[in-house]
């Protein structure tokens, strides 16, 4: 996984409440049995004015104009500033692989389902949950201002403005074991196997207690 | 410690070790997998050139891809068929136990879980499903994780979690006639929300919960995600014990003498603290249909439709009105007037034997009505299609002029060719019913199995109560 530190970035505003995950990566794309190539059908519904279907050719479908990642002013953005309970619904890790793979690396938002939550960081997404207001006031600044760069700083646990006329600056909480992964590009499976022997001994002491799950 | 909910006593009895940031390492006893969310798990460990940590703990069958119909044509898709093929592969080469499509035994992973007695009380269990929440129903921590978790439950035998909160959502009263726990588990998330349960452990109890058979349990706990909560659980009684007898994957002989005793302190204790409790009244609980792109955009079937205008929350009133417009459907409209085009019976929420029944039931002398393009009626296993065919209720669908097809998830969420088109509604037994689930631009309406069977007789919403015989 690779390592997350601190990035600048310009943040884009999907102002939805309860976006799920069909919305942010339709049922036919999720045939694939790879990890990448899925940035391009990231929220196709409501990206393209025509159905999309696996292995054609994204370049040349007819784009939605009103939707907020076809605006030329949020082009190469890595920030996703969203509302509440962003990522809603299916468990699929497709979710995080589409928005990873199309170039995010933080989403901002007062709250998210559980399950994407989680998936964002196994795959060196971080999802940041800040106070109502302070996400009102993050999305009036990216709104107002054209350009409106954050800067990320996982290891601060700081977002602050990059642009120099406008003052933006909190702090965000984040778990001290999720933090550490991140920043670290951790393995967690190879991190769970170095108490392989704890696993052991539980399992020798729960075969006396429930034989019939061994 | 003092008195402990269902919750807490699953949890502890799983915990590997703590860690210092308040994190867990717990023990998953069991696996569900299937053909969607697997392949990148198995090719991780491929990668890492890990082995399965207990492969008696892992079952797999392929259900979202597979075709309802025709299936000794094999699977038409190209891109759906490599899924599937490599499920196969991935399970013979790791030697875990599938069944495949072509196994009677084959269906929907959490509808053919507890019908094989996999799924037992007291256990972990997760799948890379969200609605993995199914299987609370037997007195079991159960939830839906992702391919990355997926993975490192296959190379571990654990996951790394962080404990949820207790709520309790209490159901008091006995239910009117024709009331299902999917008319139950519509108005608790339409009282709660689809956020109410983010970050808890939901145990339904009351005297509503406990007057519902297993599949009943099944549905109310399949849908405790759509109120955000991952896990959703109902404390083991004689019901659940019932059900597990003499199921292939159950213990047997002496050993479920001893599995019994141990089931039955699967229950929170009398004084045991739930940080959010919610009750509702049985007897006010109507037929439920959604009417929006959310589960809790639900109304009862004597409503009309609600009105955004009246909303006080702008960021509300307006989602409510992106919900409407996006259903084609007007404020004040009552909901028994609204027209469905198709009709969809099944999905890990309602797909059991006694669904059929309930579906069956309204269907039996009647006719699908002339507007309804299609009434797909798609059993959750291969061995329910049987049952239901022994029963005879297979003729009385097709009598009626409802579709009977094979096994699988269907137009659910639409991953095989059963899917609605742009602009058609459809009153269905599944479980979301978000933009785009059952088709681009399809609209869909969540309701019972005898509420769906008697939409496709009358051609549009009406209180199933009016037909079939209570």
């Amino acid at each position: 996984m690779e390592k997350f530190t601190k990035i600048t970035a310009i943040a884009m505003p999907l102002d939805r409440v309860n976006v799920d995950t069909d919305a942010i990566i339709p049922k036919q794309f999720l045939k694939s049995i790879h990890k990448s190539g899925f940035g391009p059908n990231l929220f196709d519904e409501w990206r393209y004015l025509d159905q999309g279907e696996p292995g054609m050719d994204n370049t040349n479908r007819p784009l939605n104009q009103n939707f907020i990642l076809n605006k030329s002013r949020y082009q190469g953005s890595q920030i996703l500033l969203a509302r509440d309970n962003f990522g809603c619904g299916s468990s699929r890790e497709h979710a995080p692989w589409a928005l990873e793979d199309y170039g995010f690396r933080v989403i901002i938002a007062p709250s998210f389902a559980d399950i994407f939550y989680n998936n964002c960081f196994k795959n060196g997404l971080l999802p940041i949950i800040l106070a109502e207001e302070i996400v009102d006031q993050l999305f009036n600044l990216t709104v107002a201002n054209e350009g409106f760069q954050l800067s990320v700083d996982l290891a601060e646990q700081k977002i602050t403005s990059a642009m120099e006329s406008i003052t933006f600056s909190t702090d965000f909480e984040l778990d001290q074991f999720r933090r550490h992964c991140l920043l670290e590009g951790l393995d967690e499976i190879g991190l769970t196997l170095e108490h392989a022997d704890d696993i052991r001994a539980y399992e020798s002491i729960q075969k006396e207690i429930t034989p019939w799950l061994f | 410690m003092g008195a402990k909910t269902l919750y807490d006593k699953l949890w502890e009895s799983h915990i590997v070790r703590e860690n210092d940031d308040g994190t867990s390492l717990l023990y998953i006893d069991r696996q569900l997998i299937h053909e969607v969310t697997s392949p990148q798990a198995f090719e991780g460990l491929r990668m890492a050139n890990r082995k399965p940590w207990k492969l008696s703990a892992n079952l797999a069958t392929p259900d979202h891809n597979v075709p309802t119909s025709h299936r000794e044509q094999g699977i038409v898709d190209p891109i759906a068929k490599l899924q599937v093929d490599t499920l196969d592969q991935n399970c013979d080469l790791f030697n875990i136990t599938e069944f495949k499509m072509d196994d009677i035994r084959q269906g929907i992973v959490h509808v053919i879980s507890p019908e094989q007695g996999a799924t037992l009380p007291g256990m972990t269990l997760v799948c890379g499903d969200s609605h993995t929440s199914t299987h609370g129903a037997f007195g079991t921590l159960a939830f839906g994780i992702g391919t990355s978790e997926v993975e490192h439950v296959l190379a571990t035998q654990c996951l790394i979690q962080k404990k949820s909160k207790n709520m309790l959502v209490q159901v008091d009263g006995q239910l009117n006639p024709g009331i299902t726990a999917k008319d139950v588990i519509l108005a608790i998330i339409g009282k709660i929300g689809t956020a109410g349960g983010t970050g808890y452990a939901i145990e339904f109890a009351g005297e509503a919960i406990r007057s519902f058979s297993m599949e009943g349990r099944m549905t109310l706990s399949n849908m405790a995600i759509e109120a955000g909560a991952r896990a959703g659980m109902i404390a083991v009684d004689d019901t659940t014990i019932k059900y597990v007898k003499n199921r292939p994957y159950a213990p047997q002989a002496e050993v479920w003498d001893k599995a019994v005793i141990y089931w039955q302190g699967f229950h929170s204790d009398t004084d045991a603290h739930f940080d959010k409790v919610v009750s509702l009244d049985a007897t006010e609980i109507k037929h439920q249909v959604t009417w929006g792109t959310s589960p809790e955009m639900t109304m009862a079937i004597d409503e009309t439709i609600p009105d955004p205008a009246k909303e006080a929350d702008l960021v509300k009133s307006s989602g409510m009105q992106a919900a409407l417009d996006y259903m084609g459907l007007t404020a004040g409209t009552p909901i028994n007037e609204v027209a469905v085009d198709v009709v969809f019976i099944g999905s890990c929420t309602n797909s059991r034997i006694e669904d059929m029944r309930a579906a069956a039931n309204i269907a039996k002398g009647n006719k699908v009505a002339s507007n309804i393009k299609q009434a797909l009626v798609v059993p959750g296993s291969g061995l329910i299609k049987q049952q239901a065919e022994q029963e005879g209720l297979d003729q009385i669908f097709i009598d009626a002029g409802f579709e009977w097809r094979d096994p699988g998830c269907s137009m659910c969420l639409a991953m095989n060719a059963d899917r609605l088109e742009s602009g058609e509604r459809c009153a269905s037994t599944s479980n979301r019913n978000f933009e785009g689930r059952q088709g681009q631009g399809g609209r869909t309406h969540l309701v019972s199995p005898a509420m769906a069977a008697a939409a496709a007789i009358k051609g549009h919403f009406v209180n199933s109560n009016e037909l079939g015989s209570q």
